[in-house]
């Protein structure tokens, strides 16, 4: 079953920057669905249309159908102006590259998004702290400091955070930037050991940070090159035997 | 050959010496001046100051006695000028630098706002008279003179307040919002706690400049002598830069042990002030987590 439906969908800045043109594209729910390919191509452009955070930047069209559906398969169309664009990013969480955690303690950076929702009991707040945590594998490592400042966490530890306040609110996809291109090797591993775990409850979309990375974690992977979708393959394939000769030189590193 | 080149390195030494040595007494001179009138208020002000001086009336035509009505008039005029300036500062520079665009509007506000810190104290002074006093009809009084000190402040409050906020990483904002809040919602749990002490410190610069400025208040609310204290905001008080001015000018054979005191209480107003300014931002500082 899926989740995103991506349909013709095109999109330009205002600075002529990065753009998509006429990307289509099935996301299946529950697994990892990894974007990958040369810097500009357009990864990070469809990522971030996926929860509207592309309302931030300057765009000066955006055409297309991109719906969502949820467990009963009901569909919401996300480019529709009219939708509640802060209900969508509840169900479309998002990491980013650096770890950037509030200035606020641990905890506050994990009960943030519920408290903006209104939640209030304590106790539901803490199990969802600890739930979130559990997640993420960061638990023991900070379970008797939840107090403390967040920024006192290692790198590793903060991108850990990032992606337990992401899971708080119990999203229903994780976005997820390059979210270890600022991370030792061991933080990497611990990093892509959650996602797989998680991929049994959430939709995960990645881009990676390498083409390693990518081979890695992928269940499928779409492969974009200055705004195209140039290959899209279910499986890991796509590394070991690419269609398209421009996805095979890039994979082989004659090029980005 | 070793030679020259060790005698070279030592004369490039020396010359450096030399230009640092020369700087920092440069520098030394431009403290100098402050020195040396902070020494001297205190030295000439310190026998006047007692307790009876800073709690009791002037007497004898000002000659003698205290300067409590100009220090409490002092206290009242910067308070209510506070609560003038504070909000709409805050406000306005929260609109600058999270809500507005870049285009010709905001561009004309933001020049304003430099062409108003850059007014000469006694244009306000004149303006407040003509706006408040006599237009609104609050007469010289408290709430006129504060009102004008309130908007001789605005300038120094907006700029250093939006400074604060637009020192907040952005990506707090994006991280922020991203998470399901508001614009307004991120603002106020994120934005603001972080810029806080900056705001704090260009609010303390601004109180400061208003507590020492004489002629915003010259027509507006000051009075030459009073025998009693204010009883409400529409009455006219003593304030401590406009007595100082005064017992300076205006009263023959006045002892000057009580216009260095006056000074001297002045100053350590103003500089407590600052001092406290200071303390806020450094403190701020090494606590800040970006």
């Amino acid at each position: 079953m899926n989740k995103f439906h991506i349909e013709n969908l095109s999109l330009q800045y205002s600075d002529g920057a990065e753009s998509l043109r006429n990307i289509s594209l099935e996301i299946p729910r529950n697994s990892i669905t990894v974007f990958f390919g040369p810097a500009g191509g357009g990864k990070s452009s469809l990522l971030r249309t996926l929860n509207r955070l592309n309302d931030l930047s300057d765009m000066t069209n955006i055409s297309g159908t991109v719906l969502i559906y949820d467990d009963t398969g009901n569909s919401l169309n996300i480019l529709d102006p009219k939708i509640d664009v802060i209900a969508l990013r509840r169900r479309v969480a998002m990491v980013f590259a650096k770890p950037i955690v509030l200035p606020l303690t641990i905890r506050q950076n994990l009960t943030y998004s519920l408290e903006l929702a209104g939640e209030r009991d304590k106790s539901k707040l803490q199990q969802a702290v600890e739930q979130s945590l559990n997640q993420a594998a960061l638990w023991d490592e900070v379970k008797d400091r939840l107090d403390d400042p967040a920024v006192a966490l290692s790198g590793g530890q903060q991108q850990r955070l990032c992606l337990a306040r992401s899971l708080a609110v119990k999203p229903e996809v994780i976005l997820l930037d390059e979210p270890t291109s600022g991370l030792d090797p061991i933080s990497t591993s611990k990093v892509e050991t959650t996602l797989n775990n998680l991929k049994e409850e959430y939709t995960i979309i990645l881009v990676p940070h390498s083409i390693q990375q990518a081979a890695r974690i992928a269940d499928q992977a779409a492969f974009f090159l200055q705004g195209e979708l140039i290959e899209f393959s279910p499986g890991r394939s796509i590394f070991t035997h690419p269609h398209d000769k421009r996805t095979e030189d890039y994979i082989e590193g004659r090029f980005g | 050959m070793d030679l020259t080149i060790k005698s070279s390195s030592t004369r490039r030494n020396f010359i450096q010496k030399a230009g640092f040595g020369l700087l920092s007494i440069i520098t030394f001179m431009a403290v100098l001046p402050i020195l040396f009138i902070v020494l001297h208020i205190f030295i000439k002000g310190l026998p006047a100051i007692s307790w009876e001086f800073i709690t009791g009336f002037p007497t004898n035509g000002m000659r003698s006695g205290g300067i409590y009505p100009a220090i409490l008039g002092t206290i009242y005029l910067t308070f209510l000028a506070t609560l003038v300036a504070v909000p709409l500062g805050i406000a306005a520079a929260i609109y600058l630098a999270e809500y507005a665009e870049d285009n010709h509007w905001t561009r004309i506000i933001r020049l304003a706002i430099i062409n108003l810190a850059g007014i000469p104290s006694i244009v306000y002074g004149l303006f407040g008279l003509g706006i408040f006093v006599l237009t609104f009809k609050l007469g010289t009084s408290i709430l006129a003179a504060s009102l004008t000190l309130g908007i001789m402040t605005l300038p120094v409050i907006i700029s250093t307040a939006e400074e604060a906020l637009r020192a907040v990483p952005n990506s707090f904002r994006v991280v922020s919002i991203s998470l399901g809040a508001t614009r307004w919602q991120t603002i106020r749990r994120i934005v603001l706690p972080q810029s806080i002490p900056g705001i704090l410190t260009g609010v303390i610069l601004g109180l400061e400049r208003a507590a020492g400025e004489t002629a915003p208040i010259l027509f507006t609310g000051a009075a030459f002598y009073l025998p009693q204290l204010p009883k409400s905001p529409f009455d006219a008080t003593m304030a401590l830069p406009y007595h100082l001015y005064v017992i300076s000018t205006q009263v023959p054979g006045m002892p000057s042990a009580i216009q260095y005191g006056t000074a001297l209480v002045l100053m350590v107003l103003v500089l407590s002030l600052n001092l406290l300014a200071t303390i806020i931002r450094s403190r701020a500082r090494a606590r800040r987590q970006w």
